[in-house]
């Protein structure tokens, strides 16, 4: 019978299909691995309530534990606590921010209710602090579109939540 | 003592009001899919969709286990007609120009975040687990309708007299979000659902804030139409169910 660091290995393998560099473990949406008897039991929550990568993750876990040899497991999905972007793991992180996606900043309550303020982020491709907002959602309802004006390229930010 | 039953029953419409309001509202926003104003609002207005969609499912769940009948929330959203549709009024009026999209969706949204914020402190686990993962979401949603109410108000002359005319001709769908059902009382009882009138002065409060800022009118109170929750709607529910419900109702238990 597989370990539950065994499993974790496993989980580290399957990717968030609209960030493929981040696996489900570095993006903070696998919140316990339980071992008993009956089998395998994984808790994962979703990252956004409309994220239509959630199904597919599920089906990956799935498919990835099948093909690990794992037969009897189970997933379960819990909404509480909310996920949030500080349980993406540091590697995440870096991952991310290599794959050319600003990385979230730490949640903190973002500014006033009523009012966008834009985060000042550093271009992930040159460095730059010259960059700007210019969507609040962006590709996917994890991402804001910023625009770094001093290479001129644009780039993702994981907006934090 | 307070009858389970009833109780249980009380709740099962009040998710179904969420859930319809929810789904409504989002399908009406995923028609903007494509002709958005610019990409960056397209791809807004359609994340948006998605989450409000994303939510109306959570809702429905909970209330098929709930009742027992093994009601999925497929079932609920696409087999049931256009009287057992509880939304509120608002949510299911045509997108208009931009500026109407925008001031339906503040309206609403404005309403949303006062109620999730009430319902964190619900007595009821898995409706406070539901408003602790909305709420974070219609909070981002809530900023960005007021950032257009603002920035269109206090724009252009045209862009001003848009933003107005909205306001003017929506207002009178707005007591009915408020709309309560005697079966609610039950659930105010059981401190499972908030009262209406504290969300109500919040909403009143967020409301004003932003329309002074973007120098805009509130309107003055008038008549108002309250029929939503009790299953009356406007004409355009029913062709909006035609769309969305086709496909089940083409092929009845047509699955991807
Ligand atoms: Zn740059």
């Amino acid at each position: 019978m597989a370990t539950k660091e065994q499993i974790l290995d496993y989980l580290q393998e399957v990717f968030d299909p609209e960030v493929p560099v981040l696996s489900v473990v570095d993006l903070g949406i696998v919140r316990k691995i339980e071992i008993d008897a009956e089998g395998t039991h994984i808790t994962i929550t979703p990252t956004y309530t409309g994220c239509p990568a959630m199904n597919v993750i599920e089906e990956d876990i799935r498919a990835k534990m099948k093909e690990k040899g794992i037969s009897s497991f189970d997933i379960k999905t819990i909404l509480s606590p909310a996920w949030t972007t500080d349980w993406i793991s540091e590697e995440g992180k870096q991952k991310l921010k290599d794959y050319g996606i600003a990385p979230p900043e730490k949640s903190s309550p973002d500014k006033g209710l009523l009012s966008n303020h834009a985060k000042v982020l550093k271009c992930p491709r040159c460095g730059s602090m010259n960059t700007e907002m210019k969507s609040f959602f962006g590709s996917t309802a994890c991402k804001s579109l910023y625009v770094c004006n001093d290479c001129k390229e644009p780039f993702d930010y994981f907006k934090c939540l | 003592m307070s009858d389970t039953k009833a109780v249980n029953k009380a709740l099962f419409d009040y998710l179904l009001w969420l859930g319809d309001n929810s789904l409504i509202l989002g399908h009406r926003l995923s028609e903007w899919c494509g002709h958005g104003p610019i990409l960056e609002e397209d791809i807004a207005i359609t994340n948006i969709a998605l989450d409000l969609i994303g939510l109306s499912r959570l809702y429905y769940t909970y209330a098929g286990e709930l009742e027992g009948k093994g009601r999925s929330e497929d079932d609920l959203a696409y087999l049931r007609d256009v009287m057992d549709f509880k939304n509120s009024i608002l949510a299911e009026q045509l997108n208009g120009d931009f500026a109407n999209t925008i001031m339906r969706q503040f309206l609403f949204t404005a309403f949303s975040y006062h109620l999730q914020n009430a319902m964190l402190t619900s007595t009821n686990e898995q409706l406070r687990a539901i408003a602790e993962k909305a709420i974070k979401e219609t909070t981002y949603h809530l900023r960005h309708c007021s950032d257009w109410i603002i920035r269109l108000g206090d724009g252009t002359e045209e862009s001003h007299k848009r933003v107005q005319d909205a306001v003017d001709n929506l207002w009178m769908l707005t007591d009915d979000l408020f709309e309560p059902m005697e079966s609610d009382k039950l659930l105010i009882a059981e401190k499972i659902a908030p009262e209406m009138g504290a969300i109500r002065k919040q909403w009143d409060a967020t409301i004003k804030q932003v329309l002074d800022e973007a120098t805009i009118k509130t309107p003055e109170p008038s008549y108002m139409m309250k029929s939503g929750r009790k299953g009356i709607h406007t004409e355009h529910l029913g062709f909006l169910l035609a769309e969305m419900q086709f496909m089940q109702r083409a092929y009845p238990g047509a699955k991807w």
